[in-house]
Protein backbone atom coordinates (compact mmCIF):
# COMPACT_ATOMS: atom_id res chain seq x y z
CA UNK A 1 0.00 0.00 0.00
CA UNK A 2 1.57 2.94 -1.18
CA UNK A 3 1.20 6.13 1.92
CA UNK A 4 -0.81 9.11 0.79
CA UNK A 5 1.40 11.66 0.82
CA UNK A 6 3.13 10.27 -2.44
CA UNK A 7 0.54 10.81 -4.28
CA UNK A 8 -0.82 14.37 -2.81
CA UNK A 9 3.48 15.45 -3.55
CA UNK A 10 2.27 14.09 -7.54
CA UNK A 11 -0.84 16.39 -7.44
CA UNK A 12 0.87 19.29 -6.23
CA UNK A 13 3.85 18.78 -8.85
CA UNK A 14 1.43 18.35 -11.90
CA UNK A 15 -0.84 21.89 -10.16
CA UNK A 16 2.50 23.89 -10.04
CA UNK A 17 3.16 22.56 -13.83
CA UNK A 18 -0.46 23.83 -14.59
CA UNK A 19 -0.19 26.93 -13.21
CA UNK A 20 3.49 27.69 -14.85
CA UNK A 21 1.60 26.83 -18.01
CA UNK A 22 -1.07 29.20 -17.78
CA UNK A 23 1.54 32.37 -16.55
CA UNK A 24 3.88 31.65 -19.26
CA UNK A 25 1.63 29.94 -21.95
CA UNK A 26 0.51 32.73 -24.60
CA UNK A 27 -2.14 30.24 -26.28
CA UNK A 28 -5.83 30.09 -25.41
CA UNK A 29 -6.06 26.24 -25.66
CA UNK A 30 -3.16 25.27 -24.30
CA UNK A 31 -3.57 27.87 -21.22
CA UNK A 32 -7.21 25.86 -21.06
CA UNK A 33 -5.22 22.57 -21.46
CA UNK A 34 -3.14 23.62 -18.44
CA UNK A 35 -6.47 24.16 -16.23
CA UNK A 36 -7.54 20.91 -16.85
CA UNK A 37 -4.05 19.85 -15.59
CA UNK A 38 -5.29 21.75 -12.64
CA UNK A 39 -8.27 20.26 -12.32
CA UNK A 40 -7.41 16.41 -12.49
CA UNK A 41 -3.73 17.14 -9.71
CA UNK A 42 -6.94 18.36 -7.39
CA UNK A 43 -8.96 15.06 -8.29
CA UNK A 44 -6.18 12.85 -7.60
CA UNK A 45 -6.24 14.47 -4.21
CA UNK A 46 -9.53 14.42 -3.57
CA UNK A 47 -9.34 10.21 -4.43
CA UNK A 48 -6.61 10.09 -1.85
CA UNK A 49 -7.59 11.02 0.90
CA UNK A 50 -11.41 9.06 -0.02
CA UNK A 51 -9.06 6.28 0.30
CA UNK A 52 -7.21 7.27 3.35
CA UNK A 53 -10.78 8.51 5.40
CA UNK A 54 -12.36 5.24 3.56
CA UNK A 55 -14.89 7.82 2.84
CA UNK A 56 -16.85 7.73 -0.50
CA UNK A 57 -17.65 11.39 -0.24
CA UNK A 58 -14.59 12.27 -1.83
CA UNK A 59 -15.28 10.36 -5.38
CA UNK A 60 -18.59 11.97 -5.21
CA UNK A 61 -16.76 15.03 -5.24
CA UNK A 62 -14.84 14.21 -8.16
CA UNK A 63 -18.06 13.06 -10.33
CA UNK A 64 -18.92 16.54 -9.66
CA UNK A 65 -15.67 18.17 -10.52
CA UNK A 66 -15.60 15.93 -14.00
CA UNK A 67 -19.18 16.91 -15.01
CA UNK A 68 -18.59 20.82 -14.50
CA UNK A 69 -15.10 20.70 -16.09
CA UNK A 70 -16.42 18.86 -19.20
CA UNK A 71 -19.55 22.27 -19.22
CA UNK A 72 -16.38 24.75 -18.92
CA UNK A 73 -14.44 23.08 -21.77
CA UNK A 74 -17.79 23.07 -23.75
CA UNK A 75 -18.21 26.75 -23.33
CA UNK A 76 -14.40 27.87 -23.28
CA UNK A 77 -14.00 26.27 -26.58
CA UNK A 78 -16.81 28.01 -28.18
CA UNK A 79 -15.44 31.58 -26.53
CA UNK A 80 -12.01 30.74 -28.24
CA UNK A 81 -14.06 29.66 -31.50
CA UNK A 82 -15.82 32.78 -31.01
CA UNK A 83 -12.94 35.47 -30.80
CA UNK A 84 -11.09 33.26 -33.44
CA UNK A 85 -13.64 33.59 -35.70
CA UNK A 86 -13.35 38.05 -34.80
CA UNK A 87 -9.92 38.23 -34.29
CA UNK A 88 -8.40 35.00 -36.37
CA UNK A 89 -6.00 34.72 -33.56
CA UNK A 90 -5.93 32.73 -30.39
CA UNK A 91 -2.71 34.51 -29.03
CA UNK A 92 -4.25 36.10 -25.80
CA UNK A 93 -1.68 38.66 -25.86
CA UNK A 94 -3.87 40.05 -28.85
CA UNK A 95 -6.79 39.98 -27.02
CA UNK A 96 -6.03 42.02 -23.91
CA UNK A 97 -8.73 44.74 -23.60
CA UNK A 98 -11.94 43.74 -22.35
CA UNK A 99 -14.02 46.55 -24.88
CA UNK A 100 -12.62 43.66 -27.45
CA UNK B 1 4.88 -4.68 -7.62
CA UNK B 2 2.22 -1.78 -6.98
CA UNK B 3 5.26 0.38 -6.05
CA UNK B 4 6.74 -0.17 -9.71
CA UNK B 5 2.98 0.61 -11.03
CA UNK B 6 3.03 3.68 -9.27
CA UNK B 7 6.27 4.27 -10.64
CA UNK B 8 5.00 4.18 -14.00
CA UNK B 9 2.10 6.14 -13.28
CA UNK B 10 3.74 9.10 -11.54
CA UNK B 11 6.13 9.10 -14.10
CA UNK B 12 3.80 9.29 -17.30
CA UNK B 13 1.59 11.86 -15.47
CA UNK B 14 4.50 14.21 -14.55
CA UNK B 15 6.11 13.88 -18.36
CA UNK B 16 2.89 14.63 -19.77
CA UNK B 17 2.91 17.52 -17.45
CA UNK B 18 5.91 18.81 -18.69
CA UNK B 19 4.77 18.04 -22.60
CA UNK B 20 1.48 20.00 -21.96
CA UNK B 21 3.05 22.97 -21.28
CA UNK B 22 6.22 22.82 -22.77
CA UNK B 23 5.24 21.24 -26.82
CA UNK B 24 5.06 24.06 -29.14
CA UNK B 25 2.10 22.47 -31.52
CA UNK B 26 -1.55 22.47 -29.63
CA UNK B 27 -1.24 18.74 -30.77
CA UNK B 28 1.44 17.58 -28.94
CA UNK B 29 0.08 19.21 -25.86
CA UNK B 30 -3.21 17.56 -26.36
CA UNK B 31 -1.90 14.38 -26.54
CA UNK B 32 0.51 15.09 -23.20
CA UNK B 33 -2.50 15.77 -21.88
CA UNK B 34 -4.11 12.12 -22.71
CA UNK B 35 -1.26 11.14 -21.04
CA UNK B 36 -1.72 12.58 -17.70
CA UNK B 37 -5.24 11.43 -17.78
CA UNK B 38 -4.51 7.92 -18.80
CA UNK B 39 -1.95 7.75 -15.74
CA UNK B 40 -3.82 9.36 -13.05
CA UNK B 41 -6.68 6.66 -14.49
CA UNK B 42 -4.21 4.08 -13.39
CA UNK B 43 -3.59 5.83 -10.07
CA UNK B 44 -7.62 6.04 -9.35
CA UNK B 45 -7.06 1.78 -10.01
CA UNK B 46 -4.82 1.72 -7.12
CA UNK B 47 -6.53 4.18 -4.76
CA UNK B 48 -9.59 2.08 -5.00
CA UNK B 49 -11.82 4.20 -7.23
CA UNK B 50 -12.66 1.75 -10.05
CA UNK B 51 -15.84 4.00 -11.25
CA UNK B 52 -14.02 7.79 -11.00
CA UNK B 53 -11.50 5.61 -13.02
CA UNK B 54 -14.06 4.35 -15.72
CA UNK B 55 -15.67 7.87 -15.99
CA UNK B 56 -12.29 9.56 -16.09
CA UNK B 57 -11.34 7.62 -19.34
CA UNK B 58 -14.59 7.99 -20.81
CA UNK B 59 -14.94 11.59 -20.24
CA UNK B 60 -11.92 12.86 -19.96
CA UNK B 61 -9.71 11.25 -22.17
CA UNK B 62 -12.71 10.27 -24.35
CA UNK B 63 -14.68 13.18 -24.94
CA UNK B 64 -12.64 16.18 -23.34
CA UNK B 65 -9.30 15.41 -25.35
CA UNK B 66 -11.33 14.79 -28.81
CA UNK B 67 -12.85 18.11 -28.15
CA UNK B 68 -9.67 19.51 -27.94
CA UNK B 69 -8.76 17.99 -31.40
CA UNK B 70 -11.43 18.82 -33.09
CA UNK B 71 -10.92 22.86 -32.22
CA UNK B 72 -7.25 22.39 -32.78
CA UNK B 73 -8.16 21.43 -36.24
CA UNK B 74 -11.15 23.69 -36.53
CA UNK B 75 -8.79 27.14 -36.28
CA UNK B 76 -5.95 25.00 -38.25
CA UNK B 77 -3.71 27.20 -35.80
CA UNK B 78 -0.71 29.38 -38.03
CA UNK B 79 -0.07 29.62 -34.31
CA UNK B 80 1.87 32.71 -34.32
CA UNK B 81 2.66 32.60 -30.61
CA UNK B 82 5.79 34.25 -29.44
CA UNK B 83 6.27 36.98 -31.63
CA UNK B 84 5.88 40.03 -29.65
CA UNK B 85 6.00 39.81 -26.25
CA UNK B 86 4.23 42.08 -24.16
CA UNK B 87 5.56 41.38 -20.65
CA UNK B 88 8.76 40.16 -21.17
CA UNK B 89 9.51 39.95 -16.99
CA UNK B 90 6.22 37.35 -16.69
CA UNK B 91 8.25 34.26 -17.89
CA UNK B 92 10.87 34.54 -15.00
CA UNK B 93 8.79 35.76 -12.13
CA UNK B 94 6.45 33.09 -12.64
CA UNK B 95 8.56 30.14 -12.79
CA UNK B 96 10.39 32.07 -9.13
CA UNK B 97 6.41 31.99 -7.93
CA UNK B 98 5.38 28.41 -8.78
CA UNK B 99 8.64 26.95 -7.27
CA UNK B 100 8.11 29.06 -3.78
CA UNK B 101 4.01 27.57 -4.36
CA UNK B 102 5.37 24.22 -4.58
CA UNK B 103 7.49 24.11 -2.14
CA UNK B 104 5.03 25.11 -0.10
CA UNK B 105 3.07 22.44 -0.86
CA UNK B 106 5.49 19.61 -0.15
CA UNK B 107 6.40 21.28 3.12
CA UNK B 108 2.74 21.27 4.21
CA UNK B 109 2.05 17.55 2.80
CA UNK B 110 5.51 16.07 4.55
CA UNK B 111 4.66 17.76 7.76
CA UNK B 112 1.43 17.28 8.29
CA UNK B 113 0.74 13.99 9.94
CA UNK B 114 -2.59 13.16 8.51
CA UNK B 115 -4.69 10.40 10.16
CA UNK B 116 -4.24 6.77 9.96
CA UNK B 117 -5.25 4.59 6.21
CA UNK B 118 -8.31 3.52 7.28
CA UNK B 119 -9.46 0.18 5.66
CA UNK B 120 -12.13 0.64 3.61
CA UNK B 121 -15.50 -1.86 3.31
CA UNK B 122 -16.00 -4.19 0.79
CA UNK B 123 -17.27 -2.51 -2.64
CA UNK B 124 -15.86 0.84 -1.60
CA UNK B 125 -15.59 2.85 -4.81
CA UNK B 126 -17.74 0.67 -6.92
CA UNK B 127 -19.86 2.43 -9.38
CA UNK B 128 -22.76 1.19 -6.69
CA UNK B 129 -21.16 2.80 -3.71
CA UNK B 130 -20.94 6.18 -5.39
CA UNK B 131 -23.95 5.96 -6.99
CA UNK B 132 -26.16 4.84 -3.41
CA UNK B 133 -24.38 8.04 -2.02
CA UNK B 134 -25.35 10.18 -5.09
CA UNK B 135 -28.49 9.40 -5.17
CA UNK B 136 -29.59 9.85 -1.42
CA UNK B 137 -27.30 12.38 0.14
CA UNK B 138 -26.10 14.18 -2.93
CA UNK B 139 -29.28 13.81 -4.77
CA UNK B 140 -29.59 17.93 -4.71
CA UNK B 141 -26.73 19.00 -6.15
CA UNK B 142 -26.97 15.94 -8.75
CA UNK B 143 -29.91 17.72 -10.05
CA UNK B 144 -28.28 21.37 -10.13
CA UNK B 145 -25.36 19.64 -11.89
CA UNK B 146 -27.48 18.23 -14.71
CA UNK B 147 -29.32 21.70 -15.08
CA UNK B 148 -25.53 23.08 -14.91
CA UNK B 149 -25.27 21.03 -17.98
CA UNK B 150 -28.06 21.97 -19.80
CA UNK B 151 -27.28 25.35 -19.22
CA UNK B 152 -23.90 24.52 -20.42
CA UNK B 153 -25.67 22.96 -23.47
CA UNK B 154 -27.27 26.30 -24.64
CA UNK B 155 -24.56 28.27 -23.83
CA UNK B 156 -21.86 27.01 -26.34
CA UNK B 157 -25.03 27.03 -29.14
CA UNK B 158 -25.59 30.41 -28.60
CA UNK B 159 -21.79 31.51 -28.46
CA UNK B 160 -20.76 29.37 -31.33
CA UNK B 161 -23.07 30.26 -33.81
CA UNK B 162 -22.31 32.48 -36.95
CA UNK B 163 -23.05 36.23 -36.68
CA UNK B 164 -26.53 36.86 -38.03
CA UNK B 165 -26.02 38.82 -41.64
CA UNK B 166 -27.28 42.79 -40.30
Amino acid sequence: MIPVPYYLTISAVLFTVGMAGVLVRRNALVIFMAIELMLNSVNLTFVAFARQLAAIEGQVAVFFVIVIAAVEVVVGLAIIIAIFRARSTVDIDDVDLLRG
Amino acid sequence: MELVVFGLASAGALAGGIGVIASRPPVRSALSLLLVLGSLAIMYLLLAAQFIAALQVIIYAGAIVVLFLFVIMLLHMRSGEGRVEKLRWQGPVSYVLAGLFLAALLYAIWTGAGPHMAEPAPGFGTAESVGRSLFTKFLLPFEVASIVLLVGIIAAVVVGRPLAPP
